[in-house]
């Protein structure tokens, strides 16, 4: 239940150009589906992302459930209209073993 | 006076850490991702009256070397798109993910996901009471679900 840093979990950016912000987002997590087996024959737990919410300056921009099907250190490219250089993105993740994730990053320039 | 200014650091620090808010955890719909047939999973997220739409681009290879990570872009026109759910019909579970957009948010997103074996990706979305789809065959040399 322990609270993953930023640094470990979630490399971001999130880029100006024009009217549109593209943010893009780089997860580290196994995305285990609970049907793999280690090498002595026993089963590795699931151990997947299931929510991301993201946010600019506290309001949501995108909710998303996740099953089993997200590759291995997910990767998400969304975008929205209405931010500006300095507005703040933010991504919060909960796995089903009840691990979460956090990260923040600010708009800048494309 | 070293020792407080090190306190004082420490305490300034431990401010800027990110905390997760819980509350924001949005709800996980189990039984329509531990549905195995894609009619299963459909009918957990009551999607129903498909009416297939050139208005959504499903893109992504004609072949996958590596069925572990497969990219693929989703994209509607449809105005008031609301989300975006995707399915891999033959993946040991269909429904792949289900993305929920407020207003200021395109309806597009880039992804990676795994494919068992050659399958249609579908996605479907919604947009007020009816929902639409389109999908795009991808054909996968090696499984990707382990």
């Amino acid at each position: 239940m322990g609270v993953v840093k930023m640094a470990d979990n979630i490399r971001m950016r999130a880029q100006l150009k024009g009217e549109i912000t593209e943010v893009k987002l780089l997860m580290t997590h196994p995305m285990e589906t609970g049907r793999r087996k280690n090498d002595s024959g026993d089963v590795i737990p699931a151990n997947f992302i299931q929510t991301v919410t993201a946010m600019l300056n506290g309001k949501v921009l995108l909710q998303a459930e996740w099953g089993t099907g997200i590759s291995k250190n997910p990767y998400l490219t969304f975008r929205m209209r209405g931010a500006k250089v300095g507005d703040v993105v933010r991504i919060d993740w909960t796995d089903n073993q009840g691990k979460t994730g956090v990260g923040e990053i600010s708009v800048t320039l494309g | 006076m070293q020792r407080r200014n090190f306190i004082k650091a420490l305490l300034a620090a431990s401010a800027l850490l990110l905390v997760p808010i819980r509350s924001l955890a949005a709800s996980w719909n189990a039984s329509a991702f531990q549905a195995i047939k894609l009619q299963e999973a459909l009918a957990a997220l009551q999607i129903s009256n498909l009416s297939s739409s050139s208005d959504i681009q499903v893109t992504g290879p004609d072949k996958a070397e590596n069925g572990a990570v497969v990219q693929i872009e989703v994209t509607s026109q449809i105005p008031k798109t609301e989300s975006i759910s995707i399915f891999v019909e033959n993946n040991p579970t269909a429904l792949i993910a289900n993305f929920v957009f407020s207003e200021a948010t395109l309806p597009s997103i880039v992804t990676r996901i795994k494919m068992a074996e050659t399958s249609d990706v579908l996605a479907i979305i919604k947009a007020g009471n009816h929902y639409f789809s389109s999908k795009k065959r991808i054909e996968v040399l090696e499984n990707g679900c382990g």
